[in-house]
């Protein structure tokens, strides 16, 4: 089964990667661009029966760090 | 000279400063540091300090310090910091340290996105550790910086609680990197783990350009050779 992590910066977090994007997005004509938030995906090919929880874990002990980020789990269907 | 002063100079996969710190400590202790490897599960026994030194561990896959943060030797690292071990993380040994909830907040990107690699101003904040009680309350040092996620962030309360404690060591006297509140270097705390993002042990002899990182060691070693303080002084 495959599993995809979103991991991204909490609101309120300084990004200056994202805000470096969001620069040269202006420098190259676009226009309207109002945020840019850089993130993380991490995709994973795991067991069937791994759980919630145990998906959850692995985001909280390594692939989020939760002092800057926020993560978000997705199943994808096969 | 000190030649029992016992520390270990942890290596992981990708530091550059293994060397300079097991340099350092041997100068100041006189006693050369013993070396561990990011994969022993054990550290030497009867340690007096143990030394997390900047580099690229694991090339700073995931996050800076996130997988060293996890290597083996991190599990016994932790259990020493909890029996009261002092332990130094130096620029990616303090993201470790972070990485490894041994001490609070996060390092994060450069605000101004670009590597950092110059001498900068500190002002001691906190005079009562084991690392920093060789200088004086407020002197203004100048150690070298040279890092890309050294941003430090922490939320409001634990910056508050940070204060309050006294557990802010060494504050930027100038712009360097974005971090809240201008801090450096911060204590767990017990005050036996101390992270920081400049080098001090890239300051301890006038050949270096500068010895006020000389203090630190002295202060956590316990010891400061005649001819160490014949040329500092």
């Amino acid at each position: 089964m495959k599993v995809r992590v979103a991991v991204s910066l909490k609101p309120g977090v300084l990004d200056p990667q994202g805000r470096a994007i969001h620069h040269s997005l202006e420098g190259l004509g676009f226009a309207g661009v109002r945020d840019v938030r850089a993130g993380r995906l991490i995709e994973l090919d795991v067991a069937d029966d791994t759980s919630d929880a145990a998906l959850d874990e692995m985001c909280r002990k390594l692939l989020a760090n939760l002092v800057i980020e926020n993560y978000r789990i997705e199943r994808v269907p096969a | 000279m000190n030649t029992a002063f016992r520390a270990a100079v942890v290596t992981f996969p990708g530091s550059n400063c293994d060397r300079d710190m097991a340099v350092a400590i041997e100068a100041i202790s006189g006693a050369a540091p013993l070396r561990v490897w990011h994969g022993d599960a054990e550290l030497p026994e009867r340690l007096d300090l143990i030394a997390l030194p900047g580099g690229f561990s694991y090339g700073d896959y995931l996050r800076s310090g996130a997988m060293a943060a996890r290597s083996p030797i991190m599990r016994a690292v932790v259990a020493a910091a909890a029996r009261g071990v002092a332990v130094l993380g130096v620029c990616n040994g303090f993201q470790v340290l972070t990485e490894a909830g041994l001490l609070p907040g996060a390092l994060m990107r450069n605000a101004g996105i670009r590597f950092v690699c110059r001498e900068v101003t500190l002002t001691v904040e906190n005079t009562a550790s084991p690392f920093t009680a060789g200088y004086c309350a407020g002197q203004r040092i100048t150690i070298p910086v040279a890092h890309h996620d050294g941003n430090y962030f922490a939320d409001e309360a634990t910056l508050d609680a940070l204060e309050g404690e006294g557990r802010v060591a060494f504050r930027y006297a100038e712009p360097v990197n974005g971090s809240s509140r201008s801090i450096a270097g911060v204590l767990n705390e017990a005050g036996n783990v101390l992270g920081m993002m400049p080098h001090p042990e890239r300051a301890i002899e006038p050949a270096h350009g500068g010895s006020d990182g000389r203090a630190l060691f002295s202060s956590i070693t316990g010891f400061e050779s005649v001819i160490g303080a014949l040329v500092s002084a």
